[in-house]
């Protein structure tokens, strides 16, 4: 499943697909990413990182030290001037290397779609088959705003030549963690 | 035709953008990937299926879906006309002090002009999607459905960029994204409504489902406090579940993609982020979509998933653009809904622009039958306003086989000065279409009808009645002498039923049923005399009648005595190469030994390839026969004959027919064929008039002196 999901999510267009057996391994990716791509206290540098059952793993204050542009706290001023927004997302599509999301909280979309990047979590265990899977564990009666997000944000509208970045991010960074649960760190 | 049609056409015609975009796409090639591992099949017929279902209870779907979106906080209005829809909207701007709206893309919006509408009321609408926002300030309507702005260059669009944001720009694409992305980007968070429209809408959960690759649509259902998704009542389906083959398909025929960027299911109002609960209205808007599900025929078309893959095919479209082939709603689909949305006059001019290739039938993601709908919106329209009466006369004359041979026959003396006269180069269509890319063929000196009795066969234990259609009795005499002699060879006597006329294609073609059922009724008995083992066609056009049509204009028109007849007919017809493929391998025929290997390129005629599915078989032929096929780039795209097309349409026959021209040139072969004596006419007449070396021969030609 998660070598399908790979291979098809890496071919929808500026996708990365990283994979970690740990928790504290992908934490610590993901800060240095952050460090990488000048995360700092200032509009169109920020990190916005929505509610994700993964924050429940590691000392949220003390991240937010070390990036003073990094925000727990999301809202449309920080994620419009944010160059990475984080999010966890809930299940991945194998045959398509789609995510979804579950975006009814605003602050799942604001995250995800005003950022320049896109770093999304996903349990590496939540890599299901399809769509028609996923109709049986998501529902819009629990779910009222779901999201099925593959690859970056493209266009072809001008002279069908393809370009990444229209309106949400230009980039999506997928990491896969091994030991995450779906509503959380496995036990 | 208008006036106004023939020079828009013209002015299209000079401007290829689009053609070339395409093009260089490469859409069959991607497309084919994006579908690998997936039964396109069965895909399609679920997609029918469920799409076909939901169409016959449209006013129950909208009102469980109604019900259900309302008890999650949505508030649903159906709108009967687009006038309801449009004061929905408005009084809803009124209500809340609206003043600034994004929109993403929807064509019921272009479909009810609503922009316009919500600009006399002061309220600015901003386009967000690129490709519709590129429209909206080059005051245009989309030219395609799902790539709206294909048909204009980067530097037109970058000067329209320049314009509207004030700055000198260059013409590269990645930059002008860039700077669509900051300028539309600052209207998402000063707007007060969203505007969306919707993919599918889910009765069963009251959901909307919205497909983009920008984004666009989730802020514009994210930011702005008010979301408003007008939807047609098309877009309903039943169950949750029936969203997932429709999202298997919409991508992949659409864009050669997966999935699109983003696909949003929104069931209920959520929070905005400043706490407050978000509004969301959802318009249902029917505008003849109910009459339409009552309609017999037309209920089909509201399959539709819009995923345009009709006009990426579409040999017409392509040269055209949506722009003169279509309304809002572009290329053949566009004619069928621009009939039944607006009215059947507004479509009148648009339908004859199909040519009937089938392309687009072969590739719809919902199984309608373009062409079929085009074809009766044209016997809708001969049925109310009558054919003009040259034309209608023209037809009636075919159909009197003494008239219409003995015409031919003088046709053969006067020869050109004859087709150029009056009225009477209406008649035989294949001979008309005077012009500067295609020589005018020649009737032969006798036709085939009067050598025939001169051939001496050998008395053989099967039969085979010949039915040679009219141009090829006419104009290629010579492929029906070489038809009975390779059918002897196989130890097939051939007859030749003297009462055979006019297969009544082209009064099918022009919308007059009536007419096609009196040919059929006229050929059917002749044909069946003798009891003969096959009947043999080596005109696809006509082959597709005794296979296909005649059965079904029968059943049609209510004339059902002579239906098992047409049955029996159709039971052992075979097209020339098919049959010879047949023998072929039943070891019947034996190609010689030792032969000299020559070069061939294969056309593909419209009518062998998607209405018979007639391919493999003559290739399979001719290569026994010792040709070796260079296949040409588009192999079964329509080389622009279409019977009478070439004379309604000539200026777009022969555009059509110039790029069939450049993909046989590109093959190098000594010789290009078609089992279809009105394609071997344009393309032999193209070939001459460019002086190639190339020879466009009958395949009973050049496989004449091949068997032992
Ligand atoms: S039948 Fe051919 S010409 Fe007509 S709409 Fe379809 S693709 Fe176009
Ligand atoms: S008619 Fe068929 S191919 Fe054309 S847009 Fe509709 S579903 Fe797609």
């Amino acid at each position: 499943m998660f070598e399908s999901f790979k291979a098809k999510a890496e071919a929808s267009g500026n996708t990365e697909v990283k994979r970690f057996a740990t928790t504290s391994e992908a934490l610590g990716f993901i800060e240095a990413f952050m460090a990488q791509e000048g995360v700092k206290d200032e509009a169109g540098s920020y990190a916005v990182w929505a509610q994700s059952p993964i924050l429940e793993a590691f000392d949220n204050e003390a991240m937010a030290q070390k990036f003073p542009g990094l925000h727990f706290d999301v809202t449309r001023e920080l994620a419009k001037g944010a160059k990475v927004g984080i999010t966890q997302l809930k299940w991945g599509l194998a045959e398509t290397g789609s995510m979804a999301q579950d975006s009814t909280d605003v602050t799942q979309r604001l995250a995800s779609a005003l950022a320049w990047i896109h770093v999304a979590i996903l349990p590496t265990s939540k890599i299901i088959a399809d769509i028609p899977a996923l109709m049986s564990k998501m529902h819009p009666k629990e779910d009222k705003y779901i999201t099925l997000i593959t690859g970056a944000s493209k266009t072809a509208d001008i002279e069908r030549v393809l370009a990444i970045g229209v309106h949400g991010p230009e980039r999506l960074v997928i990491v896969c963690v091994d030991d995450l649960a779906l509503e959380g760190v496995a036990s | 035709m208008k006036e106004g049609m023939s020079a828009s056409i013209h002015k299209a015609l000079e401007n290829q953008n689009l053609a070339g975009i395409l093009d260089r796409w490469n859409y069959p090639a991607t497309r084919a990937k994006a579908f690998e591992g997936v039964d396109f099949e069965a895909l399609r017929s679920k997609i029918a299926d469920i799409k076909g279902e939901a169409a016959g209870h449209l006013d129950e779907l909208a009102q469980t879906f109604k019900k259900n979106a309302e008890a999650n906080g949505i508030k649903v209005f159906i709108a009967k006309s687009p006038d309801e829809a449009r004061e929905y909207i408005a009084n809803l701007c009124n209500e809340k002090g609206v003043k600034k709206i994004v929109k993403s893309k929807s064509m019921a919006t272009e479909e009810i002009h609503l922009n316009h509408f919500l600009d006399q009321f002061d309220i600015q609408s901003d386009e967000t999607d690129l490709g519709e926002w590129i429209c909206q300030l080059a005051h245009q309507t989309p030219s395609h459905m799902v790539m709206p702005a294909l048909h204009l260059t980067k530097e037109e669009i970058s000067d329209l960029f320049a314009a509207e944001t004030k700055q000198p720009l260059d013409s590269d694409i990645q930059k002008l994204v860039k700077v669509a992305r900051k300028a539309i980007r600052e209207k998402f968070f000063e707007a007060d409504m969203g505007i969306s429209g919707a993919n599918i809408a889910i009765a069963e959960t009251g959901s909307i489902v919205i497909c983009t690759n920008e984004g666009n649509a989730r802020l514009v259902t994210t930011l702005p406090k008010i979301h408003v998704a007008l939807v047609g009542l098309e877009k309903l389906v039943p169950n949750y579940t029936d969203a997932a083959p429709i999202l298997a398909a919409l991508p992949r025929n659409a864009t050669s993609q997966l999935l699109t960027s983003y696909a949003s299911f929104i069931s209920a109002p959520t929070l905005n982020d400043d706490g407050t609960m978000k509004e969301v209205h959802i318009v249902l808007m029917d505008n003849n979509r109910t009459a339409m599900a009552k309609d017999p025929k037309f209920k089909e078309a509201l399959q539709c998933i819009r995923c345009a893959a009709c006009l990426n095919v579409c040999p017409v479209y392509r040269l055209v653009t949506g722009h003169v082939f279509g309304d809002i709603y572009t290329g053949g689909i566009g004619t069928i809904l621009t009939a039944w949305f607006n009215e059947l006059k507004s479509a009148e001019d648009i339908q004859a622009l199909c040519i009937g290739c089938d392309k687009c039938k072969e590739i719809c993601a919902a199984k309608i039958d373009i062409p079929g709908l085009i074809l009766e919106i044209r016997r809708r329209a001969a049925a109310k306003e009558g054919l003009p009466f040259i034309y209608k006369s023209a037809l009636q004359v075919i159909n009197n086989r003494k008239v219409f041979h003995t015409m031919l026959r003088a046709a053969s003396v006067v020869q050109k000065p004859f087709v150029k006269e009056g009225f009477i180069r209406h008649l035989p269509m294949f001979l008309s279409g005077l012009s500067e890319y295609r020589s005018l063929p020649s009737v032969a000196p006798s036709p085939f009808r009067d050598i025939f009795p001169t051939i001496k066969q050998p008395k053989c234990e099967q039969k085979a009645a010949f039915y040679a259609g009219c141009a090829l009795d006419f104009v290629y005499p010579d492929a029906g002498v070489a038809i009975v002699k390779i059918l002897n060879k196989a130890g097939i006597e051939v007859l030749f039923p003297e009462a055979q006329s006019c297969c009544g294609i082209p009064h099918w073609g022009s919308g007059s049923f009536d007419m096609a059922a009196d040919a059929a009724e006229r050929n059917i008995l002749p044909l069946l005399e003798g009891n003969p083992d096959y009947v043999v066609v080596s005109c696809a056009s006509c082959t597709t009648a005794l296979k296909k049509e005649w059965i079904k204009i029968l059943k049609e028109q209510h004339r059902e005595v002579l239906i098992p007849q047409a049955k029996k007919v159709a039971e052992k017809t075979y097209m020339f190469t098919e049959l010879v493929d047949k023998l072929i391998k039943e070891k019947r025929l034996t190609p010689k030994e030792g032969m000299e290997l020559h070069t061939l390129t294969y056309h593909d005629s419209c009518h062998a390839k998607r209405h018979v599915g007639v391919f493999k078989e003559p290739r399979e032929a001719l290569s026994a026969a010792g040709y070796d096929i260079k296949e040409m780039n588009e192999c079964d795209t329509c080389c622009g004959m279409g019977g009478s097309y070439t004379l309604k349409q000539p200026e777009i026959s022969m555009k059509m027919l110039k790029r069939k021209l450049e993909n046989i040139e590109a093959t190098g072969a000594e010789f290009v064929t078609a089992e279809c004596p009105g394609c071997l006419i344009q393309i032999r007449g193209g070939l001459d008039k460019s002086g190639s070396k190339i020879k466009a021969i009958h395949p009973a030609e050049l496989m004449v002196d091949k068997f032992k």
